[in-house]
């Protein structure tokens, strides 16, 4: 028994049912970060140490805004991949995902750099409430980097079949796939000012 | 996050009944698991009866569980306590109203083939069912399992032994699984309802439903969000909810400092006052079912119901620091959260009156599904309105954190939901099972459990009046104030344990029935809704309709003037 | 977003590139921001604002909400709603303690 509704819109809610059930996933995304941005106000309020305004002037604002871009950057090719399928340039969608995976690997190998550097300095998560909160943000968002790298290989690679046999519910996929990656741009865009420029 | 099960070879024995991606497999594998474990909080319960009770005493039989002579010691106490509300809120009430009945239910009575995500629907499952392992898991670590309350406030949680970290852990994979679940509800719901039913003809059970998926979905990831950094204060050492100069045990805590225990608070509760919710909607959808069905009356006031069960989703998410008057919070918040909480009454008020109206001339039909609705809405009652002087700061600076609290949340959950979810077996086995419930039985285990769970919570109130706190391992033996209400703490343990004994019936009950019960007709209750109108009992494997169904009218069409039955269902032209 | 036409979305394509140029000018702008001598209170309405207005371009954009289904704009909506509520709301109570 198909369930309806899986790869066709649904005439009186205009949607498949993934593209509802990503946004409903995203709504607890926004929440999840929402609630450690909650932290991190609620504790830099209360600090009278100091420790968010010195702590945060230890971090590496030249790195970080190359990371910035890199990522911006991977955000426009996955559109662009998404674009592609839609024109049915399979050649084009295949090179544009692939960039997006290497340029995620690219904002990992810089975010080790950074963490590295920290830890060299003796700098971890215990040190203040500052890198405490600085240290969870950004684990977290690599961490979702890093499940997003494992999606979008999947796509890339093993499931990629599906693109000749279904295309329409492939470039479905691409664009769920997309809507996490863009989000998860939009968290670093936030998190970027917070910790590294305030 | 798709892709259909073939329905036309047999299928193995461990893609049918184990990792079947059919919802009603799966809300069956959610019912079963939140049964064993409902009942294994109530056991721990039991135990803690005994030693309020008699708190020198050695425990008959169980002794040996405690060492030091049988007597439980006061560490033992605490972990029973907190362990006794995570299981019984995370691992039993909420699986069992969302993942069993809602999983099961929503899907046949929207009319659907199965939920929107089956896969999705089987991973949620699978995580419920680890956190569960892993909640129990927390008991073998070295000093026992959580101790800290199942608010687990800090700084006492954060400096806690083992268990703690287990307990975190557990609840991160039981949030996880919340979250996949709302996901699928709500787009289920959205997606899936058939032709013809639109969004005022569906059941109130689905609406319910539907504003519980997305309390689930946006309360419970603040709650994660705090449960990683007190994992990170207890792994690595961070002081979110640790403040500077905090002494433990005479010596100032060798730690960066710089938290504050009331981020916490505020996170906890931003999910745990929506979590109440979460209790009581689906309960209230149960009841709304069963009450339509047997005054075979149309619902009163459904319109009004759904408005306010919508509104009551929105508010509870705006209440929560009611539960921190005593925090030292200023007036101006605080006045903020009474308001908002006077607020909040005002829907739940709304539906419990249009439930109680719908009773007004109907000829009742007293089944064992009807008695433990009827049941839910006076203790309802009682814990709603007991909740009042809990939301007026004035009144919680003499109540907060007593046995009155105790009292209060339990009439909600156990004889206003519990009951509820009872209702929603009896009402609904025959559906699930194609066989009957015995009704006698049912009865008995009705006015057993109605008498006895009064016995346990009716006190309560008193004894909080008087001043005692929860959470004393003793029973609060050293209150010289309240020393002339302790009597009741025997009072309380012997119904509590006779309660354990009149859930027996129904422990048998619903074995033999499901063995040898009489056979079910597929529209046993005469109801109107598509799952007993229009799927046999129990529902085609995979696909719930020989043809899906399409719905001409609203759900609860009982009685209708001139109509030739006294029900019309909701697909009939 | 489906039922675009190929003429639709080589348009849209033009769009991603601009989108992507203001992106980087707004990074470059928020770091050099943060060089100018503010006091704290104003370097963060900065910072916020760049953010948001970047936030905004890639929600609206990339993620296609300027142009979706009314269903989703409000759930959006109502995230939004309780996002700023548990960012806001505890830091208000903290504000509000008469000890702190
Ligand atoms: C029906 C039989 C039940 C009895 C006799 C019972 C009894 C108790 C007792 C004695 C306590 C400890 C009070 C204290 O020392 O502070 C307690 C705590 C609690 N119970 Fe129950 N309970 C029952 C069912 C339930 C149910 C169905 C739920 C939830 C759905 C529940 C949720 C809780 C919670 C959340 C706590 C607070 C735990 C804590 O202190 O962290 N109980 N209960
Ligand atoms: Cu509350």
């Amino acid at each position: 028994m198909e369930i309806p509704y899986n790869v066709e819109e649904r005439q009186d809610t205009g949607m498949y049912n993934a593209k509802l059930g990503i946004w409903l996933f995203l709504a607890s995304e926004v929440m999840l970060f929402g609630g450690l941005f909650s932290a991190y106000v609620f504790l830099r309020m209360g600090d009278v140490t100091g420790a968010f305004m010195s702590g945060s002037n230890q971090l590496n604002v030249p790195l970080a805004t190359f990371n910035t871009l890199v990522l911006i950057s991977s955000s426009v090719t996955m559109i662009m991949s998404w674009v592609s399928l839609k024109l049915g340039e399979q050649k084009k969608f295949k090179t544009y995902l692939g960039s997006t995976l290497v340029l995620a690997g690219v904002f990992l190998v810089v975010k080790y750099f950074e963490y590295s550097a920290k830890f060299h300095h003796g700098i971890f998560p215990e040190t203040s409430t500052f890198f405490a909160i600085y240290f969870t943000l950004t684990g977290l968002h690599m961490l979702h980097i890093i499940g997003g790298m494992i999606v979008i290989f999947y796509f890339l690679v093993p499931g990629a079949k599906m693109m000749k046999l279904e295309s329409e519910r492939f470039t479905n996929r691409i664009e769920t796939v997309g809507l996490y990656w863009h989000f998860v741009d939009l968290v670093w865009i936030f998190l970027f000012p917070v910790l590294y420029l305030l | 996050m798709s892709g259909q099960p073939d329905t036309h070879h047999e299928e193995s024995f461990w893609r049918k009944y184990i990792f079947s991606v059919d919802h009603k497999i799966i809300g069956l594998q959610y019912g079963i698991t939140a049964l064993i474990f409902l009942f294994f909080g109530f056991c721990l319960m039991m135990m803690m009866r005994w030693q309020l009770a008699y708190p020198e005493e050695p425990m008959p039989m169980l002794g040996w569980l405690f060492g030091e002579n049988g007597v439980m010691l006061p560490e033992m106490y605490n972990s029973l306590g907190a362990m006794h509300g995570t299981i019984m809120i995370f691992l039993g009430v909420v699986p069992l109203a969302v993942g069993a009945f809602g999983n099961y239910f929503v899907p046949l009575q929207i009319g659907a083939p199965d939920m929107a995500f089956p896969k999705l629907n089987m991973t949620s499952y699978w995580c419920y069912f680890a956190g569960g392992i892993v909640m129990i898991v927390g008991f073998f670590v070295p000093g026992g399992a959580a101790n800290s309350g199942w608010t687990s406030y800090p700084p006492l949680a954060d400096i806690a032994t083992t268990g703690q970290t287990v307990w975190l852990i557990g609840m991160v994979l039981l949030i996880t699984s919340s979250l996949l679940g709302s996901v699928n509800t709500i787009t289920t719901i959205v997606q899936l309802r058939t032709k013809g039913l639109t969004w005022m003809r569906l059941p109130f059970f689905v609406w319910a439903q539907f504003v519980t998926g997305f309390l689930l979905l946006l309360a419970f990831p603040p709650l994660e969000a705090a449960g990683v950094l007190q994992l990170m204060d207890r792994l690595l050492d961070t002081s979110f909810f640790l403040p500077s100069g905090l002494v433990v045990s005479g010596e100032i805590l060798n730690v960066s400092g710089g938290g504050s225990p009331l981020l916490w608070q505020h996170m906890f509760w931003f999910l745990a006052h929506p979590e109440v919710y979460v209790l009581i909607l689906p309960a209230m959808g149960i009841v709304a079912e069963v009450l339509a069905n047997n005054t075979r009356k149309p619902l009163w006031g459904y319109k009004s119901i759904v408005y306010a069960s919508t509104f009551l989703g929105f508010m509870s998410f705006i209440v929560w620091a009611h539960h921190m008057f005593m925090t030292g919070m200023g007036t101006t918040i605080s006045a903020f959260f009474q308001a908002t909480t006077m607020i909040i009454s005002v829907p739940s008020v709304v539906i419990l009156t249009a439930m109680f109206i719908s009773l007004w001339g109907a000829s009742i039909r007293y089944n064992s599904a009807m008695l433990f609705a009827l049941g839910f809405i006076p203790m309802f009652g009682i814990g709603g309105l007991t909740g009042l002087p809990l939301g007026i700061a004035a009144s919680d600076i003499h109540l907060h954190d007593t046995y009155y609290v105790i009292g209060h949340f339990h009439y909600v959950v156990a004889p206003g939901t519990i009951f509820a979810l009872f209702a929603g077996v009896y009402y609904w086995f025959p559906k699930m099972t194609g066989k009957l419930m015995n009704e006698t039985l049912g009865k008995v285990h009705f006015w057993l459990s109605m008498l006895f769970i009064n016995g346990i919570f009716m006190p309560m109130f008193v004894q909080g009046l008087a001043g005692i706190s929860r959470r004393l391992w003793d029973g609060g033996t050293t209150y010289a104030h309240a020393a002339d209400t302790l009597w009741l703490n025997e009072v309380m343990s012997a119904s509590a344990w006779l309660l354990g004994l009149a859930q027996l019936p129904f422990i048998y009950n619903l074995i033999k029935s499901m063995k040898s019960g009489e056979k079910a007709e597929s529209n046993h209750w005469e109801a109107t809704t598509l799952e007993w109108t229009d799927a046999p009992s129990p529902p085609l494997p995979h696909r719930n309709f020989e043809v899906i169904p399409e719905v001409h009218r609203g759900p609860y069409e009982y009685s209708v003037p001139g109509a030739d039955k006294d029900f019309t269902p909701q697909s009939e032209a | 977003m489906s039922g675009h036409s190929v003429e639709d979305i080589k348009k849209s394509v033009k769009v991603y590139i601009g989108v992507f140029a203001a992106l980087a000018v707004l990074t470059v702008v928020t770091v050099a921001a943060s060089y100018l001598d503010l006091t704290s209170g104003e370097s963060f309405f900065l910072a916020i604002i760049i953010a948001s207005v970047k936030g905004t371009l890639v929600a609206g954009y990339f993620m296609h909400l300027f142009s979706e289904r009314t269903a989703i704009l409000a759930v959006l909506g109502l995230t939004f709603i309780f996002l700023l509520t548990i960012m806001f709301l505890p830091y208000m109570a903290l504000t509000d303690h008469p000890a702190v």
